[in-house]
């Protein structure tokens, strides 16, 4: 990479940059040689990374007003939202932001599955990415608890026994986990904290995730290497920061129209309801991002099998890269995993569906068959279809589709002999 | 000689790692320990409860520990559902002259055992309780009987003062 020749124009920018190179830093990251067909899939990491921006400076504000004990927190937030200036302004951006970035996540982990980014050499990055996924999972957990709500309360109480279905050990964890014999004042405490922290150690991995995707470089929409980076790529500045910067004010205006048009409507009504250890609400449901897993776990008519299930649905991802034994990248020239594809992105929508309905009749035999179905994709399918699958001849380079018509055809029938 | 230095060598490395691993674990226990229930948490073990007013089929739940309590009258129809039960029923089977002493009442943890909702009373197919979280039925002796949930509902430790009072914990 061109950064290794970057020297300082200025005589104290050199004097620095031999002691520190921030500014070499600076220089790869704006002369990064990015794929040039990049699509507008790919502008999501830079909208994640202005979410979890938006997540750290809200939540901080927050902070400053709210208070995390179990007789207060209700009210405080209530202070926030009617007394503190723009208080609900806040308040209301970090609600619907936790919303918004999973969204995109979700929409940045299809974008992978479907081009097949977690594929060598790209495993470390896609397993960095799981663990943001998860602490975000937590992270947001443990935030929805803080307002002390009905939802809140139940929705802690309902999580944290999760662990009661280990073995043995299960009720001594839970007890440990909420400081107490139900989830009450010291739960709430420790939720504050564990909520305040998460998001830096997200931060932190999402350097990782970004320094381990400059080693590589970006995969692209036809998922081969890039062949000459003069031809195949663009440096990043100003190519690709023009176009997230348009995809990012695009995904604010999505955003926004949550915050001020309808900015509850992601939340649920019983979470305006002060915490009541006496009574659960009718209906408890997780928040719309954690639909799907909860799905899985009331298909399965055992607890501890149920609690195993929603766990693997998860880490059935991680071990992705090597359960996809395809050697071809993108979707584009996979034409039955491309099938398979939508039939899954299907599958996690009904999942999500169900999760949100009551578990009896109909509902639970369509979770059962749909959370079947997750497992098979990826245990079942995946593997077979590497072996089985005709996929289409590759181009021979990010640069070939384009100029394909003045190719001459010999090359293009080599090619078809090479594979 | 160069034999016993290299066992010397092993035995030193073995008793720093060995010794250094009891100090982590020291160290890092009171991080870990601090966050189970506290001395004022466990000063709250126990409540006194007054059921003078409770009518035959009535119940009520009181908060002992953060927890509902349930505190039931039974009818002599429930009791006699409750104890009618064959064993081979119940996915938990107990008898229910082992979770009622004073068969008239019954006093449990009003917690599902499935993942801690409060059950409703009156509800169900058994004529118990039903949990409206994850649909968990329970009979009138509170005995799981259908759904998720795993085990009956939890019989706390509790005694008659006298005819009118509780104290449960």
């Amino acid at each position: 990479m061109s950064d290794h020749e970057y020297v300082p124009k200025s005589k104290f920018g050199k004097w620095f940059n031999d002691r520190l190179p921030l500014l070499s830093l600076a220089s790869h990251l704006t002369d990064y040689p990015t794929p040039k067909n990049l699509n507008y899939w790919w502008t999501f990491g830079g909208i994640l990374t202005f979410c979890l921006i938006i997540q750290i400076v809200t939540g901080l504000t927050l902070a400053m007003h709210y208070i995390a004990h179990a007789d207060l927190a209700f009210e405080s937030v209530e202070h926030i939202m009617r007394d503190v200036n723009y208080g609900w302004l806040i308040r209301y951006v970090h609600a619907n932001g936790a919303s918004m970035f999973f969204l995109a996540v979700y929409i940045h982990i299809f974008r992978s599955l479907f081009y097949g980014s977690y594929k060598s050499p790209r495993e470390i990055i896609w397993i960095i990415g799981i663990i943001i996924y998860l602490l975000m999972m937590a992270a947001a957990f443990m935030g929805y608890v803080l307002p002390w709500g009905q939802m809140s309360f139940w929705g802690a109480t309902v999580i944290t026994n999760i662990f009661s279905a280990i073995p043995f050990v299960g009720e001594g964890i839970v007890t440990w986990l909420w400081g107490g014999y139900s989830v009450g004042d010291p739960t709430l405490t420790r939720f504050f904290t564990l909520h305040y922290l998460i998001p830096f150690l997200i931060l932190g991995l999402v350097v990782l995730h970004i320094w381990a995707l400059h080693i590589p470089g970006n995969n692209n929409p036809i998922g081969i290497d890039v062949k000459k980076p003069s031809k195949d790529t663009v440096p990043f500045h100003p190519y690709i920061v023009i176009k997230d910067g348009f995809a990012l004010l695009m995904f604010t205006i999505v955003f926004a129209f949550f915050v001020f048009y309808s900015p509850n409507i992601l939340g649920h009504a019983d979470n305006y309801i002060e915490a009541n250890p006496m009574v659960t609400p009718a209906h408890i449901v997780p928040e719309w991002y954690l639909l799907p897993f909860y799905a899985i776990l009331r298909s399965v008519p055992d607890k501890l099998m149920g609690v195993i299930a929603m766990l693997s649905a998860i880490f059935v991802l991680a071990a992705l890269p090597w359960l996809d034994t395809s050697k071809i990248r993108s979707a584009v020239f996979r034409p039955l995993y491309k099938q398979f594809y939508w039939i899954l992105v299907a599958d996690v929508l009904i999942l999500g569906y169900v999760g949100a309905m009551p578990a009896e009749g109909v509902y639970l035999l369509i979770a059962r068959v749909a959370t079947a179905y997750y497992f098979i994709h990826f245990l079942i399918i995946l593997p077979v279809l590497g072996s089985k699958e005709k996929t289409i001849p590759l181009p021979l380079s990010i640069t070939e589709p384009v100029l394909e018509s003045s190719l001459n055809s010999p090359i293009i029938k080599k090619k078809e002999s090479l594979n | 000689m160069p034999e016993k230095k290299i066992k010397r060598r092993e035995f030193l490395y073995t008793t720093s790692y060995a010794v250094g691993a009891v100090g982590v674990g020291a160290v890092v226990w009171p991080l870990i320990d601090q966050m189970n229930p506290d001395a004022s948490v466990k000063a709250l073990a126990s409540t006194e409860v007054d059921i003078s007013l409770v009518q035959p089929g009535k119940a009520i739940t009181v908060l002992w520990r953060g927890k509902p309590v349930f505190i039931k009258r039974r009818t002599p129809e429930e009791i006699d559902e409750a104890r009618k039960v064959k064993m081979e029923d119940l996915k938990d089977p107990q008898k229910d002259e082992d979770r009622a002493k004073d068969p008239e009442w019954l006093v449990m943890l009003g917690v599902c055992t499935h993942l801690g909702c409060v059950p409703l009373n009156d509800k169900g197919d058994y004529n118990g309780w039903f949990c409206p979280c994850h649909g968990s039925h329970y009979d009138t002796s509170g005995r799981i009987r259908k759904g998720p949930a795993p085990t009956n509902m939890e019989i706390p430790k509790y005694e008659f003062i006298n005819s009118n009072t509780i104290r449960i914990g």
